[in-house]
């Protein structure tokens, strides 16, 4: 047996039906087989060869002739007869066989740590299958199935969401949902994945797999929710109209459309930048690849129409108000998306060299030396906000290639 | 009865089972009426035997049906409405307020038989009908209680009362990991009937969510308005939750994602703006982390002070 998939009564497919581990897929014996993929686990689990041992389904060598009944369950089915003659012929010798030694104690506490051990180990395997090629196929699958279920914000319009750690060491955080649309994490909505260890799937893995699958559209499929009905503003607007050659037309529709409703909450204050997208002007063509992805599956689920509008019978809550919106960031995306191109933008406005951005940020940084430097998320922020008028990418592209 | 009592020693699995038998006892001593029938083969379904249950949809169905079984013949029709499964979100409109006819303006046109489903609502129903007409005149009580209801919650006590649910987190909780369980309100996307359902706003992060069970996902959200919860922080701004500029970042191997991290800071940009123009207006400390330089400034101010001291001294 050289995959688990084949053998249904296997300790993996075991592992994996149980109650709360949908979000798994199947480690393949090949990957656990081979060392180079277990380095540096041995120090991390306890008792590593047995939880090992457990995981492959390997019997120890004076245990031959039990061959044939090498399933191990998670419960306790295990009938009458099974149990004297295990003990009988083994005594504690094999000490995972916990379904039927469990009852007879002698042993117990060891089967009960290799159990844990073994599921933390497979948990740890599982974060590394994952990123691997087989791995992450199979978890491309179970996507495709909405195996992990749909995003709960209402303006993500049920896009899929994949599972995700927020640490890599395990026993520090649960399992989260991690979703494309809008590029945050949730709490799982069923309470059983509460149990889950989120290490098991690794910080890595959300990002990687979209990297590794650009072809996904992580956008909502139509409009399950029907958000179109509740205001026209909230229309899905086409995926394809965004990355198309000639969006222009399709933009400004959407836009005059938004522009009286959402977002962009500085109407009152002149700011430079902005009149730009508050004019329904059409937009600049729009590239159809950007920084790395299509732009039309950069968080799809933000932007204009996709910000929640706080409003008192029918008025906008201002933002000068205490109770005015203050999130509304969060959800933003640009609705020309040259102004995420932040190299070109940088050379466009500055077009000089390395020498210039350091001398033109550090300069102006030591001149507005007002807050206290409390690291380098700071400074970044206040070089931005020194560039509120043309919202200098140079700085901006200088803080984040630092903190890159 | 007691069988919450009983349910409550249990532990999960046997508590199932148990209170299952327990209810099935009670019930054989009496006739089942359509509704209980419902509910028990809605728990049949929810209960899988073979493994772990629910525990929190298992509770909510047996305090329903704890409530239901207390006394639902002597209760009056709202208070059957409230205790009802999937009217969870809902608080109980005062009687005064419903009587007042200036209340209820302008709802006779969207409300059929309007005139039948208030008696029903304010229990003065007394008209012989059929089975049919019945049903058509409850379905209408119940949107007639709705719209209303959506009235009542703007008005100080309708607002006192669903803070007290918002206190108690009957409403859920925030799923996003930042919000860190902040609870939620329930809010309409539309104040028309029959647009969408009900959402729920999380007032940390300003967002609306999906209700995570379904049995929500068929109440109109025009049934609790789109200003409840603006107004509910208008009038206890003291609730206003601490917003945080903290957030999640998709990374790969400790590495922040290019594109991500562009929009991000794009982002971030906007926040700056906004901040600023809230400066400009006498307005600091939004966020969380203001509020922390703020502190840590006075800290490091006071460092300076006692290091220049030190120096007095050391000159001396």
């Amino acid at each position: 047996m050289s995959t688990s998939s084949g053998s249904p009564e296997s300790w993996i497919s075991s592992f994996c039906g149980l109650l709360g581990h949908e979000y798994f897929a199947e480690v393949s014996e090949d990957f656990i087989e081979d060392d180079f993929n277990l380095t540096g686990l041995q120090n991390q689990v306890p008792m590593y060869k047995e939880a090992l041992e457990m995981i492959l389904d390997v019997e120890p060598e004076e245990d031959e002739e039990e061959e044939e009944e090498e399933e191990e369950e998670e419960d306790e089915e295990e009938d009458e007869d099974n149990d004297v003659e295990m003990r009988d012929e083994n005594g504690n010798s094999v000490p995972y066989r916990r379904g039927a030694e469990r009852r007879h104690m002698k042993v117990a506490n060891d089967i009960t740590e290799i159990e844990s051990s073994a599921e933390l180990l497979y948990g740890l395997i599982h974060q590394r299958f994952i990123t691997s090629r087989p791995g992450i196929q199979q978890m491309a699958d179970k996507y495709e199935l909405q195996h992990f279920g749909s995003c709960p914000r209402v303006f993500c319009n049920q896009a899929r969401v994949l599972p995700v750690g927020c640490n890599d060491i395990p026993g520090q955080e649960t399992v989260k949902l991690f979703c494309p649309s809008c590029l945050d994490v949730y709490t799982p909505p069923n309470s059983r994945f509460q149990s889950v260890d989120g290490a098991f799937f690794g910080t890595t893995f959300g990002c990687l797999f979209f990297m590794t699958f650009p072809e996904f559209d992580v956008s909502a499929k139509g409009d399950p929710l029907n958000l179109a009905a509740t205001h026209p503003a909230y229309a899905a607007p086409s995926p394809t109209s965004q990355a198309a050659t000639n969006p222009a037309a399709a933009e400004t529709v959407k836009h005059s459309r938004s522009s009286s409703l959402t977002s962009t909450p500085v109407t009152a204050t002149v700011n430079p930048n902005l009149p730009a997208s508050l004019t329904p002007e059409p937009l600049p063509v729009q590239p159809s690849h950007l920084n790395g992805i299509a732009t039309s599956n950069l968080a799809p689920g933000l932007g204009p129409g996709r910000i929640h509008e706080p409003r008192i019978y029918g008025f906008r809550v201002s933002e000068r108000s205490k109770t005015g919106p203050r999130m509304k960031w969060l959800r933003m995306r640009p609705a020309d998306m040259n102004e995420l191109d932040e190299s070109r933008r940088w050379h466009d406005s500055y077009g000089g060299t390395e020498d210039d951005v350091q001398i033109g940020g550090g300069g102006e940084n030591g001149g507005a030396q007002v807050e206290v430097p409390s690291g380098r998320r700071k400074k970044a922020a206040r070089s931005r906000k020194r560039g509120v008028g043309v919202m200098d990418p140079g700085a901006v592209n200088g803080g984040g290639l630092e903190a890159l | 009865m007691g069988y919450l009592e009983f349910f409550w020693a249990l532990s999960p699995l046997d508590l199932v089972r148990e209170t299952f038998v327990h209810i099935h006892a009670w019930l054989s001593e009496r006739t089942v009426d359509p509704d209980e029938a419902e509910f028990l083969a809605d728990m049949n379904r929810k209960v899988d035997w073979n493994d772990d249950v629910e525990k929190d949809e298992f509770i909510g169905l047996m305090e329903y049906f704890h409530e239901r079984s207390s006394s639902s013949e002597d209760l009056s029709w709202p208070e059957v409405f409230i205790s009802s499964r999937g009217n969870e979100y809902f608080c109980e409109i005062d009687e005064d307020y419903l009587t007042d006819r200036f209340n209820l303006t302008g709802l006779n046109t969207d409300v059929q038989y309007y005139q039948y489903a208030l008696d029903l609502v304010t229990d003065v129903f007394d008209l012989d009908c059929d089975d049919d007409m019945r049903e058509q005149i409850e379905k209408s009580a119940r949107h007639l209680y709705g719209l209303v209801h959506a009235r009542y919650i703007t008005t100080t006590r309708g607002l006192a009362k669903m803070l007290e649910k918002y206190k108690k987190g009957d409403f859920g909780k925030c799923p996003r990991v930042t919000c860190n369980a902040h609870p939620l309100l329930p809010t309409g996307m539309a104040d028309l009937p029959h647009v969408q359902s009900v959402k729920l706003y999380c007032g940390k992060c300003e967002d609306l969510y999906n209700p995570k069970s379904s049995r929500h996902a068929n109440i109109d959200g025009a049934y609790f308005g789109t200003s409840f919860q603006n107004i509910l922080f208008q009038v206890y701004p003291a609730l206003i939750p601490e917003k945080t500029i903290e957030r999640y970042q998709p990374r790969v191997f400790g590495f922040k994602v290019h594109a991500a991290a562009a929009l991000e800071r794009w982002q971030s940009s906007k926040r700056e703006e906004m901040q600023e123009r809230l400066r400009e207006t006498g307005m600091e400390k939004c966020f969380k982390e203001d509020v922390e330089l703020e502190d840590d400034m006075e800290e490091d101010e006071e460092e300076v002070a006692g290091l220049d001291g030190a120096d007095d001294v050391l000159a001396e």
